[in-house]
């Protein structure tokens, strides 16, 4: 047998772990022989497993832009990622993918003004496509960024949004946070009110990830500021084991998310069961 | 008998005594009765159905209808009746939520029995004298009725009902059953015969979790089998030992509980006689423990759940497993 | 072209094969049922109209390895333990069963092709069985399967003093060409007496004119939000019968067993009847009994067709009908939900 299956994983090697948030922390995944164990797109996801303790499927929070190597933020939140949690930096994983389909970065996105519009984990996925956009920054028009999470500790990518993405040009980075802290003079509030207090043009393609009571109030707000659903785009997560449409337990309605998403357009979010 | 059950429902209905009726609705064909809920009259005189198939015990159902608001009618055959009776002790089913109307019991009746003598293309089965009479599209078949009873119901344990706020027809008595004759003669086989016969037996299990699921004596909120931090999860054995160990430990999980109602074997779809396992620990619970029947009321303390000092010691096990 | 054996002959036809390869023909197990299971010496072949688990057991098996992993330290190797399958051949598939091998292919054998499936799938011959005995439970006709023209690799025809044969695929050919000596010539017109008299009998049985109009991809929302699933579901406790048994219920689980010696991956069916199978760290989206019920019709009726131009995901077996522990089955759930 010397067909490749895609049950079958590659290796990588863990090298580098930083603690993001109290529950939140980012791995980097090289390939044994260094480099990256394979390309993907912005949006798109990898199985990861520590075989004996689990397997799941990860957004790939790095950009393709990157050459060296792939990053993962990973909240502990069950078997596997609590042990990846406390795993240190050598550690083998195996990582089988990219899986899904992707943002649609060179098509319906190009020339857009993009609004990115995350809550806690969700900018894992976004921060991709935002790393993405960043170095083929002619390609868009202007970016805004509007991140929420409970508290300013609980912000995935502090360091990197004040770091690099609040200092480039043309991008305009909205933070808030849910309650007021000592040592925050940032907003505070609710991510899908301050969506809409900022008022974006409806100009702009909307990219939204967090938690479904976020997303939905967020379009909801969104519909109200005058957006369509054909603006607005959203990745989901549903349990997985294949990763490849063929497990049975991701679908929703026909679509299975493995593979037919994660990436769904609202507007074909819509046309489905609400089963998610 | 069916008429009479219909017509106290739609009564008890009426009066407001209950909201709802848990009994048996008829099927595509004349076997296949589906256990299921009545609201109204109508749909009581349109689909309520008691036969020689409604074998099914509706008691676990009952754990789910008696978390709901109201007053439930529930018509049990004896022995369902000890599965309800031990799901009231182990504080599962809300007793007050429901009103139970005692039916006689079978024997019921297996399709699959029918089956087994080759007879396919069943359109219709009636009952005359005893005598089976079997319309296929393949002509009239016949055969005894006895010879089509399900094997939960090939040695009952008792036509008593032993919880019930009216009975329809007469009570019965608690039957000197054969039922631990197979028990026995496993007993007397040698070990290696004994595992040639569980072994050929279970490597035919499917994993199905029917038994699991239909058995009133397993309501765990979660399955040790389906809990991922009890070490023992699977949904498929992974190997031969793991195949055995499921349905051992199934039976060590209820034993002292299982009223031997019978449901595992009825619904196996592999036909794999599982009732002789709790049988064994039924039979071995009467001779160390002296005689128990679980569920016969709500009261008694399961001998496995109470400390006596003429408790056997524990050293039983070696010395039975040296014979 | 076609070929007879007759019955005085199967024995000889049976040694023949399985002195080749595995065969595995379906025979009567000592509590009445019948299973498939490897060709041994007197072995016999059973009457049955069908096996309790269906032929895709031998395809997709209940449970199989997928990989294996040493783990040391840090460190982790992978090891692919695949193996080529050797050649098989099932001996008396009926045709509701061969047309699941048709609908597991669209999963399985699809881009990214499964290899363990393929292997199995390369390497194994299928013979049909024509029915001519057809059961009440019986409803493949309502799916477009003609169970007098079963298809597979080589289909066998009964016909009273034996079998014809006749072969449908160059593997079919090819089987038939091992054995020729053991055959004769066939008599073409009994076979369409024999089918003819079939047709008969398919068209008398109870569920012939079960319809499938109210079923496919463009009723999606309409059956999905149909308020008949509450009380459809009621009673269903939740078991895994009706997939295990089912032809095309193809869902799998992956899990990892320490052999004490290393982690195997393995795969096992797994069922969306079960409360676990969609259960994510932070929820459920199935949260009861009724939406994995639905799953299972829908995907059956709805999701396939949509997916596979029209096609359904059931062959009318009858499997679910005779096992479901509370007999609720597809054929019930397609006549409460059909619009007429």
């Amino acid at each position: 047998m010397n067909t490749n299956d895609t049950l079958i994983p590659l290796l990588g090697i863990v090298t580098d772990i930083r603690q993001d948030t109290p529950d939140v922390k980012t791995f980097r995944v090289v390939a044994p022989e260094g480099g990256k164990v394979f390309e993907h797109m912005p949006g798109q996801c990898a199985m990861l497993s520590i075989p004996g303790v689990g397997e799941a499927m990860f957004s790939i929070t790095s950009s393709p832009t990157n050459t060296e190597f792939m990053e993962f933020s990973i909240k502990k939140c069950g078997c596997l990622t609590n042990w990846l949690h406390q795993m240190d930096v050598g550690q083998m994983i195996t990582i089988r993918g990219p899986y899904g389909n992707a943002f649609p970065v060179e098509t319906e996105l190009k020339g857009k003004n993009l609004l990115f519009v995350a809550g806690g984990i969700g900018l894992a996925p976004l921060r991709s496509v935002i790393n993405y956009v960043r170095d083929n920054r002619s390609n868009y028009g202007n970016v805004r960024i509007v991140y929420g999470s409970r508290s300013k500790n609980d912000l995935v990518d502090y360091q990197e949004i004040i770091d690099e993405w609040m200092k480039d040009e043309g991008i305009e980075v909205n933070l808030t946070i849910d309650n007021p802290q000592e040592g925050w003079d940032g907003h505070v509030g609710f991510v899908p009110d301050y969506v809409k207090e900022l008022n974006p043009s409806t100009d702009s393609t909307v990219l939204v990830c967090g938690p479904p009571v976020m997303i939905k109030f967020t379009l909801a707000g969104l519909k109200e500021l005058g957006f369509e659903e054909t603006q607005v785009y959203t990745t989901m997560e549903l349990r997985m084991k294949c990763g490849v449409g063929k497990c049975g337990r991701c679908n929703i309605g026909d679509k299975y998310v493995c593979k037919d998403g994660p990436v769904f357009r609202y507007d074909e979010l819509s046309e489905l069961p609400d089963e998610y | 008998m069916q008429e009479a059950m219909i017509k106290r429902a739609k009564e008890l209905l009426a009066d407001g005594t209950v909201d709802r009726v848990m009994g048996w609705k008829k099927g595509e064909f004349s076997y296949d009765h589906t256990p299921a809920v009545f609201t109204s009259a109508q749909e009581l005189d349109e689909n309520f159905v008691c036969d020689d198939f409604t074998s099914a015990n509706l008691s676990k159902y009952l754990v789910k209808e008696t978390v709901r608001d109201g007053k439930i009618l529930a018509f049990l055959k004896p022995c369902d009746t000890y599965s309800f009776n031990q799901l009231v002790k182990e504080y599962r089913i809300d007793r007050e939520k429901v009103y139970v109307i005692g039916i006689p019991g079978g024997p019921k009746l297996d399709i699959e029995k029918i089956r087994a003598k080759g007879i396919t293309g069943i359109l219709n089965i009636r009952n005359e004298n005893y005598t089976l009479k079997i319309e296929t599209i393949y002509g009239v078949s016949e055969m005894p009725f006895y010879e089509a009873i399900g094997v939960k119901c090939e040695s009952c344990k008792s036509k008593k009902h032993v919880v019930y706020d009216e009975l329809i027809g007469e009570d019965g008595e608690v039957l000197d059953s054969n039922r631990f004759d197979m028990v026995e003669k496993l007993e007397n086989m040698t070990s290696q015969e004994r595992y040639d016969f569980w072994r050929s037996e279970l490597s035919k299990c499917i994993r199905c979790n029917a038994c699991r699921t239909v058995c009133p004596a397993c309501t765990c909120e979660k399955c040790v089998f389906e809990n991922p931090d009890s070490g023992i999860e699977n949904k498929a054995a992974a190997d031969s030992f793991e195949e055995n160990m499921f349905h051992i430990i199934r039976a060590f999980h209820v034993a002292g509980r299982c009223t031997d109602c019978g449901e595992c074997s009825r619904v196996c779809p592999e036909n794999i006689p599982l009732h002789l396992l709790n049988r064994k620990f039924i039979k071995d619970i009467n001779s160390l423990y002296g005689t128990y029947q679980a569920g016969e009321n709500t009261t008694d303390k399961a001998p496995l759940n109470e400390y006596k000092m003429d408790d056997c010691e524990a050293s039983i096990v070696h010395e039975r497993g040296a014979e | 072209m076609l070929r007879k054996i007759t019955a005085a002959k199967l024995d000889q036809l049976f040694e023949a094969i399985s002195g080749k390869q595995t065969l595995y023909i379906p025979t009567d197990r000592e509590d009445g049922a019948a299973e498939f299971r490897k060709y041994e010496s007197g072995m016999k072949l059973s009457n049955a109209l069908n096996t309790v688990r269906s032929a895709k057991d031998f395809f997709f098996p209940q449970t199989e390895n997928l990989v294996a992993f040493k783990m040391e330290g840090k460190k982790i190797e992978v090891k692919d333990i695949r193996k080529e399958c050797e050649d098989f051949v099932i001996f008396g598939v009926r045709a509701c069963d061969a047309r699941s091998f048709d609908i597991l292919d669209k999963v399985y054998l699809v881009d990214p092709v499964d290899s363990f499936y393929k292997n199995r799938r390369d390497h194994g011959t299928v013979v049909t069985m024509a029915c001519t005995r057809p059961a009440e439970t019986c409803f493949c006709t309502a799916f477009g399967i003609n169970p007098t023209m079963p298809g597979g690799d080589v289909t066998a025809f009964p016909v009273g003093d034996g079998f014809f044969f006749m072969a449908n695929t160059e593997k079919g050919e090819k089987f038939l060409a091992d054995i020729d000596d053991l055959l004769e010539d066939g008599d073409l017109s009994r076979l369409a007496d024999v089918q003819e008299n079939t047709r008969n009998i398919l068209k008398k049985l109870p569920l012939a004119n079960l319809s499938t109009d109210s079923f496919g991809g463009d009723k999606l929302n309409e059956l999905f939000n149909s308020d008949k699933w509450a009380g459809l579901s009621e009673s269903c406790i939740g078991c895994g019968t009706c997939t295990f048994v089912c032809p095309t219920c193809q869902c799998y689980d992956i899990k990892d067993f320490n052999t004490g010696d290393g982690i195997v991956r393995f795969r096992c069916w797994d069922s969306c009847m079960y409360s676990d199978f969609t259960q994510m760290a932070h929820g459920n989206p199935r949260v009861s009994q009724l939406e994995r019920f639905r799953q299972r019709f829908m995907h059956k009726l709805v999701y396939i067709p949509a997916n596979n131009n029209g096609e359904f995901g059931c062959v009318g077996c009858g499997r679910c009908l005779q096992k479901c522990p509370i007999s609720m089955n597809i054929v019930k759930v397609m006549k409460a939900l059909e619009v007429k």
